[in-house]
């Protein structure tokens, strides 16, 4: 792989016009955190828009701004890499509701005060609404590939099903058409674990110099679980204990594995707002593109012309082959052209963000044609 | 089309341009190409080796993966002009209810598939007295992926009982084709487009 630096160009759009939302209400002063990758072509047909995942950002490929680790999809997104920014002018916005730039809960309401719980409730639409609000004001009309994995999919779905007149190419990695009801408890369970924590104090946490962090690192070491498969955490960790010879016979994280999700929740609280995680939650129990749709998941589809790829892993049991597997099917019945792969790779969820040469090849094999 | 296996040159050469084609067990996906490339056809693939899914995704193809056994209950009825079954019905759990699931799909159906009745075969079995192993089913009987090995004359009746249509048959001995009325002593595949 070429390891060239990689040119980037931060940016925030600030929307003229108030962003209409599923829920009835309007969103005054939206502002979009974005970051590109690569070159526009000049008949601006090079676009691939990269959707993130729950708790991703825009920073695919260039380092974290708090953590300063590299980008979270930087083994795929590059010079030479599966989405080679030699060729493609790459797109990632912060979603709307989140907190790494883009207009979410801690955001200044137009009283001057955070928004905190009186921010409106989101869907995952709400969120491609404000990426399409993005591509107009770039100029650009449609765009060569949207890809996602997890929510990043999810978004790329509802891209194509709700204007699809953009994409010519939809790659969806690892989610689902409509959030199951053992994911919905599970994020349940996240946002009660925020609330639980006094330090939330109603989401009006802000300026008080108190926090959810106890509650926000609960709910991430619970979430951060789902993403690993039984395999993965037997081979990282098994029984072994952290740093001690012996049990300690008290509630100290005695087992390594105890001492690694601490660390996950501690250092999660450290970049992400609590009200953010329940809102993001929330549009995500909430997506159900059947739902939207009348009903039928293949009319879903109906107007788009885009050429489809769906990816799922063995070892995925929050996002499991029988979500992608019936996207596949809809698509079929819809008679659109859809390709749909379940990969073997021993890392559960968050195999589409770790090394799976498999993957590579399917996603640069799609774009390439 | 010189670069196909013969039965697929067949196949290939006898599907319409321009029409819509599902490959059942479509491998690297080798056939779809030559149709879309070739016979500008609307071509989708099922495959169940996820390798070969890739493959045929990195050539633009459409392909999903599962299980000719259980998936094509998916796809709507008369949904393709073709389905197209090569060298696989033998290895299938249940290839009656395949035949039929294709039938259900595709206006027509192609099947090919090895000749388990070829002399060379029977010669093998009645002097060796052991599984045959010869160029054309070159794995031991432990094995092998085909688990309903077939003669053309089983296949013959099997859509004659169903009273399934033969629109067209073809025989090949490597690459030539040999006569329908011996087929079943000296053909090594057969080819059978069928429709209700």
């Amino acid at each position: 792989m070429a390891t060239a630096p990689i040119i980037t160009a931060s940016d925030v759009l600030e929307l003229a016009e108030p962003l209409p939302l599923d829920s009835g209400q309007r969103l005054e002063g939206v502002r979009i955190a974005y970051e590109a990758y690569g070159t526009l072509s000049p008949a601006r047909d090079n676009v691939v828009l990269i959707c993130h995942a729950t708790t991703g950002d825009q920073h695919v490929a260039s380092p974290h701004p708090i953590t300063g680790k590299p980008g979270w999809w930087d083994r795929t997104v590059g010079p030479g890499k599966p989405i080679d920014t030699n060729r493609f002018h790459v797109i990632c916005a912060n979603v709307l509701g989140s907190c790494m730039g883009s207009t979410g809960p801690a955001s200044l309401a137009p009283d001057g005060k955070p928004y905190g719980m009186r921010f409106p409730v989101i869907t995952i639409r709400d969120m491609v609404r404000a990426h399409v609000a993005l591509l107009t004001a770039l100029g650009i009309e449609r765009v060569h590939t949207v890809v996602g994995g997890s929510m990043g999919g999810m978004q790329a779905l509802s891209l194509a099903a709700n204007w699809p007149h953009i994409p010519e190419r939809v790659l969806v990695i690892a989610a689902t058409a409509t959030m199951p009801a053992q994911n919905i408890a599970f994020q349940e369970l996240g946002r009660q674990a925020v609330m639980a924590d006094p330090a939330w104090q109603g989401g009006d946490y802000y300026g008080t110099g108190q926090s959810p962090d106890a509650g926000l690192s609960v709910a991430r070491m619970a979430a951060h679980i789902t993403y690993l498969s039984e395999a993965s955490l037997t081979e990282k960790f098994g029984r072994r204990l952290q740093d001690r010879a012996a049990k300690s016979f008290g509630f100290e994280a005695d087992f390594e594995v105890e001492s690694y999700l601490r660390y996950q929740g501690v250092s999660f609280t450290g970049r992400f707002d609590a009200n953010s995680y329940l809102y993001i939650t929330r549009a995500m129990s909430y997506f159900d593109l059947a739902e939207e749709q009348g009903g039928k998941l293949a009319d879903a589809f109906a107007h788009t012309d885009a050429r489809f790829c769906v990816v799922s892993f063995d070892s995925d049991w929050l996002y499991p082959t029988t979500e992608s597997r019936r996207i596949a099917h809809a698509l079929n019945a819809a008679g659109k052209p859809v390709s749909f792969v379940e990969l073997s790779a021993p890392f559960g969820h968050d195999s589409f963000l770790l090394d799976v040469p498999a993957l590579d090849r399917v996603i640069s094999g799609f774009l390439s044609r | 089309m010189s670069e196909l296996r013969p039965d697929l040159a067949v196949i290939a050469s006898h599907v319409a341009p321009g029409s819509r084609v599902l490959d059942v067990g479509c491998g690297d996906g080798t056939l779809l190409q030559a149709l879309r490339d070739e016979r500008q056809c609307d071509a989708r693939g099922m495959e169940l080796d996820p390798a070969n899914v890739a493959e045929c995704v990195a050539k633009g193809l459409s392909v999903i993966q599962g299980d000719a056994d259980e998936d094509l209950a998916f796809y709507p009825d008369g949904s393709v002009d073709y389905a197209i079954l090569s060298e696989t019905l033998q290895t299938m759990r249940r290839p009656d209810l395949v035949l039929e699931e294709l039938l259900r799909i595709g206006r027509r159906a192609v099947v090919s598939f090895p000749n388990f009745a070829h002399w060379r075969v029977r010669l093998s079995l009645l002097f060796n007295g052991r599984m045959p192993v010869t160029r054309l089913l070159p794995v031991a009987w432990y094995e092998t992926p085909n688990i309903h090995h077939l003669t053309v004359d089983d296949f013959r009746a099997l859509v004659n009982e169903r009273g399934i249509k033969v629109e067209q048959s073809w025989f090949l001995r490597g690459d030539r084709e040999t006569s329908a009325a011996a087929a079943n002593f000296r053909a090594e595949h057969a080819i059978f487009v069928l429709s209700r």
